[in-house]
């Protein structure tokens, strides 16, 4: 054990649709390290039918995928094993955030990166920006379509680099007529969601603000050697690196949380705060919650401990009194609630929850988060 | 897909069909832009012009920089060249013959060189603005250096000067941006990188900077062509891509620290501030003088300020909000609540009520 090697760097090649030229950039780069002498491999690859970048591969070995029986048809998946056994320096795996199929040993792919990295190997990997967690529900906002194969942000951040692969909506669009990018059904299919131009160049807009966030987190490292000759920017301000918000998100079983939730982690990051996340029961074993409640509620803190905040339950008789007790115990500067339900209307001599939370609340900021669950235009 | 539809007025209308037949009479700009000498950004242009080339569409280059790559020689070999003429020895594009030649396509690198006096125009970017108005279409290929109002932040980083610049306003005239984002590579040099040196460690930090500078710039530009595209086809939503806060000011809210956190959310968010405040008919000599101090702090924190109009307070800030793509909103706590608003609710529960799709951040007073 104690000859592990050092973990291997993980580049995401990060676009905002098919057919940006993420994945013919990525094997452009593999084809680069080849040249160089570096040992590369193709663990995963999705040729899609595009000529020019299957193209690409050429002269790169591919490791065979492994071939599952589910429910009578065969699926392939990346073959983990076989990579760690070949042991290659750098290692090629297409579509990071897809799920596996049931019955693999990792369910998803980002999981199966995770376990080569570990094991010292480079991943080089692509990505859209609708799969990034953080960004769900406005993706769904801009698209109608709602994501299912997510990217937690953390594992994000942990990728050694982030490129954009950019392309501007109308060279995409002319491509898809061009049918470079799906065949003519799929082509037309795509067309009528993805594909509108006001929603290719939102999601652009994404892809972009998050690679300069992606960027920027990666420059604040202050004990990098190089760090005492340049001036950060926010240098005059004398702003400390040292977070000084600290974000509480208050779930419910109510849908809305996973909303809260991710909005709170996106807060969070861009404030370089803290981040927690409770809920508050009367009884300490959630008793007083109906079964579909109580696991509902459990799904939503399993959904913050995933995107890495720290979530737990609270005793108390008052929801309100004990969210912002315990706020104040520990410091916390902002305090997030979902915007009230249509059943929560404020009755008379009586108050919701967030209404309640607001009063008792003035020595710290309350956010009562939009509701980007619903969408701004209909299909 | 979109359903919330605005009405246009007769003139909107009219300004709209002015200003696409104007548009279509010009030649389209497409730009490439590069935080770094050396990241591919010729190169794209250049494969960029060789690939509508093999499509059939006419290109030429009308202007190039000295100093080329192999790989741009070998792409320069398939396209036709127009060759710069000389004036006092330095070269300038030569727009009569790209004008008289008059190709579907023109590709022209070293956007930001000044013309000698006694060329047609002062600068190379005033060249391609004579192209597109002669319905050319340019593709074109920029540093972020040399963007005049970027031109401070950047020689802080870089330490050079620059004297050549072209104004923003010009890149924001783009049909098309495409940032080229090519970072140092990582995987390749991993023996350097380990053992850093700060030479080594310096240099990455200032092109990540660089880096960073560029995507932020697309970005912007990529949202005035989204916002324009919404307009253009009558669309009132926003998609809320780029944070949009708003400060609602009254003339006793601690403005202060409200200002202070917009400001520093705006700042990390890449966003933008806007300071609002609703006119109230007769304010007291004391109040007047509370909200003039306000004022000047959202000036001096550089917040676009408003004054609004509307009787009902609430409704203003919100419609003003859904005008302008505002993302949250930010206010005081409520500073009284008598029996009255016990029983109905205080202007804050409305506002919260009302505003469904925007945050509410409601400050301490």
């Amino acid at each position: 054990m104690a000859d592990r090697p050092p973990p291997g760097k993980l580049k995401i090649y990060l676009g905002y649709a098919a057919g940006v030229g993420k994945t013919y950039q990525m094997l452009e780069e593999a084809q680069e390290l080849k040249r160089r002498g570096r040992d590369v491999v193709i663990g995963y690859f999705e040729p899609h039918g595009r000529q020019d970048t299957i193209a690409r591969t050429e002269g790169l070995e591919i490791i065979p995928r492994r071939k599952f029986d589910y429910r009578g048809t065969v699926f392939e998946e990346m073959d983990t094993d076989a990579i760690l056994r070949r042991r290659p320096q750098v290692c090629v795996v297409d579509e990071f955030p897809h799920t596996n199929v049931p019955g693999s040993e990792r369910v998803k792919r980002w999981q199966d990166v995770e376990v080569l990295i570990d094991a010292g190997i480079d991943v080089l990997t692509t990505m859209n920006i609708q799969h990034l967690e953080s960004l769900n529900d406005q993706v769904w906002q801009i698209t109608g379509v709602r994501v299912r194969e997510t990217i937690p942000d953390w594992v994000m951040q942990r990728a050694d680099q982030v490129v954009m692969v950019d392309l501007t909506p109308r060279a995409l669009l002319n491509r898809l007529a061009r049918g470079v990018v799906y065949p003519p059904d799929k082509a037309k299919k795509a067309l009528e969601h993805f594909f509108q131009e006001s929603t290719l160049v939102a999601l652009r807009e994404l892809a972009l603000r998050q690679t300069a966030h992606e960027v920027e987190i990666r420059q604040v490292d202050y004990d990098s050697p190089g760090f005492q000759e340049i001036t950060p920017n926010g240098d005059e301000s004398g702003e400390a690196p040292r977070s000084v918000d600290r974000i509480l998100i208050l779930v419910t079983p109510d849908p809305s949380s996973a909303m809260l939730i991710r909005r709170g982690k996106r807060v969070a990051d861009y404030l370089h705060a803290d981040c927690f996340a409770v809920a508050v029961s009367r009884d300490n074993d959630l008793g007083d919650l109906d079964l579909p409640e109580r696991e509902a509620l459990e799904r939503h803190l399993n959904f913050a401990r995933n995107l890495h905040i720290e979530a737990r339950v609270l005793q108390g008789q008052d929801v309100a009194n004990t969210l912002v007790e315990f706020a104040r115990l520990n410091g916390i500067t902002h305090l997030l609630v979902a915007r009230p339900t249509q059943h929560q209307k404020p009755k008379l001599f009586g108050r919701a929850v967030v209404q309640e939370v607001v009063r008792l609340a003035r020595d710290m900021q309350v956010m009562i988060v939009a509701d980007r669950g619903s969408r701004a235009h209909s299909q | 897909m979109p359903a919330i539809m605005r009405r246009r007025t007769p003139e909107e209308l009219l300004q709209q069909l002015q200003a696409e037949e104007a548009y279509e009479q010009t030649g389209r700009l497409k730009v490439f832009l590069g935080y770094a000498s050396g990241v591919g950004k010729s190169f794209r242009m250049l494969d960029e012009g060789r690939r509508r080339h093999e499509r059939g569409q006419d290109v030429v280059v009308g202007a190039l920089q000295p100093k080329t790559s192999h790989e741009v020689e070998a792409l320069l070999a398939k396209l036709p060249v127009i060759p710069l003429k000389t004036v006092d020895g330095i070269p300038v594009m030569d727009v009569p013959a790209i004008l008289q030649r008059r190709p579907e396509v023109c590709l022209v690198d070293g956007l930001a060189y000044d013309n000698p006096p006694g060329a047609a125009n002062p600068n190379r970017w005033q060249d391609v603005e004579q192209l597109l108005k002669a319905g050319i279409s340019v593709i074109t290929s920029v540093n972020i250096q040399y963007i005049d109002e970027l031109r401070a932040r950047i020689e802080k980083i870089t330490g050079k000067k620059v004297t050549q610049t072209i104004p923003r306003s010009f890149l924001n005239s783009a049909d098309e941006i495409v940032v080229v984002d090519a970072p140092p590579d990582m995987c390749i040099s991993r023996a350097s990188d380990d053992q850093a040196d700060p030479g080594q460690a310096s240099r990455a930090q200032k092109l990540s900077e660089l880096r960073e500078i560029a995507l932020l710039l697309a970005a912007d530009v990529v949202d005035r062509q989204l916002e324009a595209y919404l307009q253009r086809n009558g669309i009132a939503s926003t998609f809320g891509t780029q944070e949009r806060i708003l400060v609602c000011l009254t003339p006793r809210a601690n403005a202060g620290p409200m200002i202070e956190s917009g400001r520093r959310n705006a700042e990390r968010f890449h966003g933008d501030l806007t300071v609002a405040y609703v006119g109230q008919p007769e304010l007291s000599s004391d109040d007047q003088a509370a909200l003039d101090r306000n004022l000047a702090i959202a000036r001096a924190a550089n917040a676009h300020i408003e004054i609004l109009d509307g009787e009902d307070a609430i409704q203003t800030i919100l419609k003003f909000a859904r005008e302008r793509g505002i993302t949250q909103i930010f206010v005081g706590h409520s500073t009284h609540e008598g029996w009255w608003e016990r029983l109905t609710g205080t202007p804050l529960d409305h506002l919260i009520r009302g505003a469904n799709d925007i945050d509410v951040r409601i400050f301490p007073h």
